[in-house]
């Protein structure tokens, strides 16, 4: 039984090595908002995203090279995934790995989003992609229910900077 | 130069100014009356809400093939109408996604579907930019009066898409309920996560 188990322990963290590239937690929302509401001036780019969603999964390219090419600047992506917390192993991470995505990846995991959606944002209908920008020390937001060009997402955060 | 703006001429500003924060395209809110529309059903007939005399009001819901929320939502939905219709409010099922973009949504595919209710292309997607739908799944619940159909609900079904079998608070059913005692809605509006509608290209 011991070998077994062992054999069993060695190959989960065969598995897990190439899975560090990139962790993959699930939240709660009052996490997210705790994150959201930190007094830092950091600039966030938080973007609302799944798996499922075509038009989110075409953007995705361009909030990995807006966070490449303002690696030097005080901007953090966020990519929120709504995918089913149940789907983490299936479909989240396998996706996460199969694009290389470089940007910090969460799923946010609540069943109802009539209890958090209009905390992120009032005028949000729930359609994704959404994407809103968040500069805490200014105060200043920006929220785009729709998907963004590179172009546009470029001149929507250089107001932030 | 101090002086403020004359109280007539204040008025007409902020007359101006509620047109410019308020766009058309925001929609229908929760007591509007909702303009009635002529589409197609998948059986080749048009459609329109006058149609039904004898509907006490409707529960429009901009749906699609393709949307994986919709397609959790489908079975719910198939069971509001099997609930309501006979209560007088039928479903009232629309596409509005452009095939161009969302090949499965095709008038084609959605023949596909057989629903005990109309299951409507909105090919020029005015009714759903008249709505103010956003997502599919995105439910309006419509009540007569008179000749009108007055907007009562707005928003989501229930509050867990993946697993019906988990949901605690049934939001249509709930507002339903009221609305067909004659009472307005206590929760008329909600919100929920959808698939963008696949709007045409500019």
């Amino acid at each position: 039984m011991h070998q077994i188990r062992a054999i069993l322990i060695g190959f989960a963290l065969l598995l897990a090595v190439p899975g560090m590239a990139q962790q993959v937690a699930v939240i709660k929302f009052p996490e997210l908002q705790k994150r959201l509401s930190q007094p830092t001036d950091t600039t966030y780019i938080v973007n609302f995203w799944a798996t499922w969603c075509a038009p989110c999964v075409k953007e995705l390219p361009n909030f990995e090279q807006v966070r490449t090419a303002y690696a030097t600047q005080k901007v953090k992506v966020l990519l929120v995934s709504l995918d089913y917390a149940s789907q983490l192993d299936k479909k989240v991470k396998p996706f996460v790995k199969q694009r290389g995505l470089k940007s910090e990846v969460v799923v946010l995991n609540e069943s109802d989003p009539n209890s958090w959606l209009e905390q992120v944002d009032a005028k949000w209908s729930g359609s994704i992609p959404f994407t809103l920008i968040i500069n805490n020390k200014t105060k200043k937001r920006a929220t785009f229910e729709r998907k963004l060009t590179r172009a546009e997402l470029t001149t929507a955060l250089q107001k932030f900077l | 130069m101090k002086k403020l703006l004359p109280f007539p001429l204040l008025c007409f500003v902020l007359l101006l100014s509620s047109f410019i924060v308020r766009p058309e395209s925001n929609g229908y809110q929760v007591g509007d009356k909702a303009a009635d529309f002529k589409l197609k059903n998948i059986d080749g007939k048009m459609v329109s809400l006058a149609d039904n005399k004898a509907a006490k009001g409707y529960i429009v819901v901009f749906t699609c093939n393709t949307c994986p929320y919709a397609k959790a939502y489908e079975s719910r939905i198939i069971a509001l109408n099997a609930k309501y219709a006979p209560q007088g409010f039928p479903v009232v099922a629309i596409n509005p996604n452009d095939p161009a973009v969302a090949p499965g949504d095709s008038f084609e595919a959605m023949k596909t579907k057989k629903y005990a209710f109309p299951y409507l292309l909105d090919e020029s997607q005015q009714v759903a930019k008249a709505y103010g739908a956003t997502r599919t799944p995105h439910l309006y619940v419509l009540k007569r009066q008179g000749n009108d159909f007055v907007v009562s609900y707005i928003g989501a079904i229930d509050d867990n898409s993946e697993d019906a079998t988990l949901v605690k608070t049934k939001y249509v059913e709930n507002a339903m309920t009221e609305i067909m005692a004659g009472k307005p809605a206590s929760t008329s509006s909600t919100k929920a996560i959808g698939c963008t509608i696949k709007w045409k290209r500019a």
